[in-house]
């Protein structure tokens, strides 16, 4: 057991009476060494660990060779594990994804289970490619609309939204892109900085920020003459021109006179992409019902009826812009 | 005299080149450094020139024995000094940037942001408290088991100063923001070789110290200790192959880049644990243990069989780093079946310092140095079992890029390496000091406690953050769509951060008590306390062998 061959010290050796187990014989500044086998457990794991990596190296990819590695017996490897899990979600989701790729945006609502569906996969598909700008729960940050509530630039319905989602928001290289320019009315000279104060006076009494006042009466006569044309002779804007509602609480750059101020002086120019470019039409159309379900959505008929007309010169109004 | 000379014009030489590089720099980062460089070589030009009084000076300071006819302990005392300083700067920047996670206003930009503290932390308690920790007890270690004074005493001091000089260099370069972005390899290229100048004179005088010994065998530590340098010494310059874009600048291109550079990158980073965290860390256990308990190694055999299934083992399990990556399948294999492998080999480390505590079990209630080297070791046990486990590829799949990583991590560097080091700056302090004992045992023991509350509130709620994480990014619903946002996942995640920065707290509260106690000790203060055990230490038997060798008495 105790091999006397190899330790030339072994005139040191010496039985250590507490573990009753017999020293090497080497000593080093008090230290000595106990002759102790192997823990048989631990030798015994040893070995297993290694028969287990013998087996793992035969029946997986493992040993490199001079163009590839070897395959493994078990023929797996990383790309088709991966491209088979993608199958397999894939095929569980085949049958929705083939009933929304055959029905249209603005009647998705009669079919409530498809609805849930869709509402379920644009949640997945918002997390990834929406929070970076409209926030975790879509509730959006200064320049990027909430779509909790039911405040629209564009419109709110299934119908509408899959338009801006497609299409995006000012998105040079897609020609149906939503768009529209406010002027900068400071910078480019069409409005004094006294007259700008003006108009940002009666801008805050149309939501009550501000009382009525002498400023805000001349800023009523700029008003009308520079900006009902889009905003509404009342300030309760424009879906055709997405221009916002400025008589309610809700300010997509803010409400205070700085912010206003400089949104009528150097005008904002916000953008979206335009999603038909790199999603799926399946994904856009779940975007849509997700976004539409936030709390907002307004119905696509009843707009429709009330609306017909105002729908088709939509799409007019929309061109015209973009012209 | 003339070495004198000679000494002083390298440095004058080396002041010249440094000024040079800082009239000629690329940007200012570089200046900067070269700045550093200057001074550096200023006082090193100094300390040569002033030499006759420099050593007495030294000593002054540090308030050493005046027995100069003894072991060469001088950079010694140095290193334990620099290891506690750089320990409580690692540690305290590791609270700042836990707390950092937690409360991301607290980034001050730039220079204090999380990206540049996190090198900082990092680098600062793996190389500048880890490093010094092992370049000290390395050079108590070889010189007590070789029974020989240190090899090339000015190269020695090289050594200490060269690094901390290379810490000085790392750390204000990733302040200033110059990295390489290689984790744990960040310091760019004229850092680099500084360092392998600085390491290869390291070797050399180890080496040297083993060579002039007086005994007949090489004690297990200095084995690890040989595989320690040497591996780092590959490592280091394998993966720090990149060509400068200038020569006076502080940017470079590696030479290895896309799979391959990743590779090479956690061949090195795996490694940095294996020898620099793990086979250093064994050596000084190997001795450190054994002195304390007052008994002899658990097993001979076993320190055999483990040294060089070790060695050989963990120099190919690398790859596990790059698990599901763009790395070939075959290599990730190999990492992990190597990994697997590696689990008994270092239990054996172990084994090899718990059982050597076979006959002496009642100091773990009585000694608290001994319970801190038993935790130390349970620590290691622990993270080297977790290691193995979190190779294979189906964990893995769930741990990989989480928190469990961190928690892994800082169960091994706070609960292995911290621990194993605090209880080798008690053990060496008194004894380099010539103090009768630590200021204070009890203290020992309030560091003890907060140290392994710190661990477990640290281990525990990266535990809990990195399974939580990993879970969440893999949630899918019922329709098979993800259900988590990024942001989400590191919403849930807040409690757990902030308790993990408590476990910091605590475990950087022990660490100031050390101080205190490591400085009232050098001061040759006693606490009036209750007395615990600690181990007997006879400084007339503690001394170099003196030809002829004396016939050495087997302990009794």
């Amino acid at each position: 057991m105790v091999d006397t061959d190899n330790t030339p010290a072994s005139a040191g050796r010496r039985l250590d009476e507490a573990t009753n187990t017999e020293t090497v014989g080497h000593e080093w500044d008090g230290i000595e060494e106990l002759d102790t086998p192997l823990p048989r457990w631990w030798l015994w794991i040893f070995y297993a660990t290694i028969v287990f990596s013998i087996g793992y190296v035969i029946a997986y990819p493992a040993l490199p060779m001079i163009s590839k590695g070897t395959e493994g017996v078990l023929g797996w490897s990383s790309r088709s594990d991966l491209t088979d899990d993608l199958k397999a979600a894939d095929a569980k989701r085949s049958q929705v994804v083939a009933a929304l790729a055959g029905m249209p945006i603005e009647r998705l609502e009669t079919d409530s289970k498809l609805m849930r569906a869709a509402v379920s996969g644009g949640e997945a598909a918002f997390k990834v490619n929406c929070v970076q700008c409209h926030g975790a729960r879509a509730a959006g940050l200064p320049g990027y609309p909430n779509l909790n509530d039911d405040d629209w630039l564009w419109g709110g319905d299934l119908k509408a939204i899959h338009q801006t989602l497609q299409h995006g928001i000012r998105q040079p290289g897609d020609d149906q892109t939503r768009f529209s320019q406010m002027p900068a009315f400071g910078r480019d000279g069409i409005l004094t900085g006294a007259e700008i104060a003006d108009v940002t006076s009666f801008v805050r009494t149309l939501s009550g920020l501000e009382p009525k006042s002498a400023a805000s009466q001349r800023g009523g006569a700029l008003f009308e003459a520079n900006c009902a044309v889009c905003h509404g002779a009342t300030g309760t804007g424009m879906r055709e021109f997405g221009a916002p509602n400025l008589a309610d609480a809700i300010w997509l750059y803010g409400g205070s006179r700085d912010d206003i101020t400089a949104t009528i002086t150097t005008a904002r120019y916000g953008q979206m992409p335009a999603w038909g470019q790199r999603l799926d039409p399946v994904t856009i159309k779940m975007l849509t019902a997700y976004v539409h379900s936030l709390g907002g959505g307004e119905n696509f008929v009843a707009v429709a009826k009330a609306a017909d007309k105002d729908a088709s010169q939509d799409a007019n109004g929309l061109d015209d812009a973009t012209d | 005299m003339e070495t004198v000379l000679t000494r002083a014009g390298i440095w004058l030489v080396i002041l010249i080149l440094a000024i040079a590089g800082m009239a000629l720099a690329a940007d200012g980062p570089f200046a900067v450094h070269m700045g550093i460089v200057g001074i550096a070589a200023l006082i090193a030009l100094w300390a040569t020139v002033t030499r006759a009084d420099y050593s007495a000076q030294a000593n002054a300071i540090l308030r050493a024995p005046a027995d100069q006819s003894r072991y060469d302990d001088d950079p010694i005392r140095w290193g334990v000094i620099a290891t506690v300083f750089w320990g409580m700067a690692g540690f305290a920047a590791g609270l700042l940037i836990a707390l950092q996670l937690a409360w991301p206003i607290l980034n001050l930009e730039p220079w204090a942001n999380f990206g540049r503290l996190r090198p900082l932390h990092t680098s600062a308690v793996i190389f500048a408290f880890g490093g010094n920790a092992l370049i000290a007890s390395s050079f108590y270690i070889v010189q007590r088991t070789c029974r020989a004074r240190l090899a090339f005493p000015a190269l020695a001091r090289f050594v200490f100063w060269g690094y901390q000089l290379f810490i000085v260099l790392a750390a204000t370069g990733y302040l200033m923001g110059v990295t390489q972005g290689k984790e744990y390899a960040e310091p760019e290229w004229y850092t680099d070789w500084w360092l392998t100048v600085v390491w290869v004179s390291y070797l050399i005088v180890f080496v040297g110290t083993i060579v002039k010994r007086s005994e007949p065998h090489i004690y297990v530590a200095n084995w690890f200790f040989l595989a320690f340098i040497l591996t780092v010494a590959m490592l280091h310059v394998v993966n720090n192959l990149d060509m400068p874009v200038s020569i006076t600048g502080s940017r470079s291109y590696p030479l290895f880049a896309g799979v391959q550079g990743a590779l090479v990158q956690w061949w090195y980073g795996h490694n940095a644990v294996g020898f620099f965290l793990t086979a250093g860390f064994l050596a000084m256990m190997y001795y450190f243990v054994p002195k304390q308990a007052e008994r002899p190694i658990y097993s001979y055999r076993l320190s055999i069989i483990h040294f060089w299934s070790l060695i050989f083992l963990y120099i190919w399990a690398g790859p596990h780093h790059l698990h599901y990556t763009a790395l070939p399948d075959w290599a990730q294999t190999l990492g992990m079946v190597f990994s697997v492998m590696l689990w008994m080999p270092s239990w054996g480390g172990m084994i090899n310092g718990l059982m050597t505590l076979n006959g002496a079990w009642d100091k773990v209630r009585t000694d608290p140095i001994i319970r801190m080297m038993v935790m130390s070791l349970a620590f290691y046990g622990m993270s080297t079992f977790e290691g193995p486990m979190m190779s294979i590829k189906s964990v893995n799949s769930l741990s990989h890029y989480t928190d469990w990583t961190i928690g892994h991590v800082h169960s091994g560097a706070l609960g292995w390496n911290g621990m194993i080091t605090f209880a080798a700056i008690y053990f060496l302090t008194p004894r380099l000091w010539n103090r009768e004992r630590l200021y204070s045992l009890r203290m020992v023991n309030w560091h003890f406690w907060l140290a392994t509350a710190g661990i477990v509130f640290y281990a525990a709620s990266m535990w809990v953050s990195g399974v939580t994480q990993g879970l969440m990014w893999r949630q899918y619903g019922a329709d098979g769509y993800l259900v988590n946002s990024f942001a989400e996942t590191v919403a849930a995640l807040h409690p757990m951060f902030i308790l993990r920065a408590f476990g910091g707290l605590l475990y950087l509260a022990g660490a100031v008590i050390m101080v205190v106690n490591v400085w009232a000790t050098i001061a040759g203060r006693l606490r009036t306390e209750k007395p615990m055990h600690d181990a007997a230490y006879d400084a007339q038997a503690d001394r170099p062998a003196i030809a002829p060798r004396p016939v050495l008495a087997p302990a009794n």
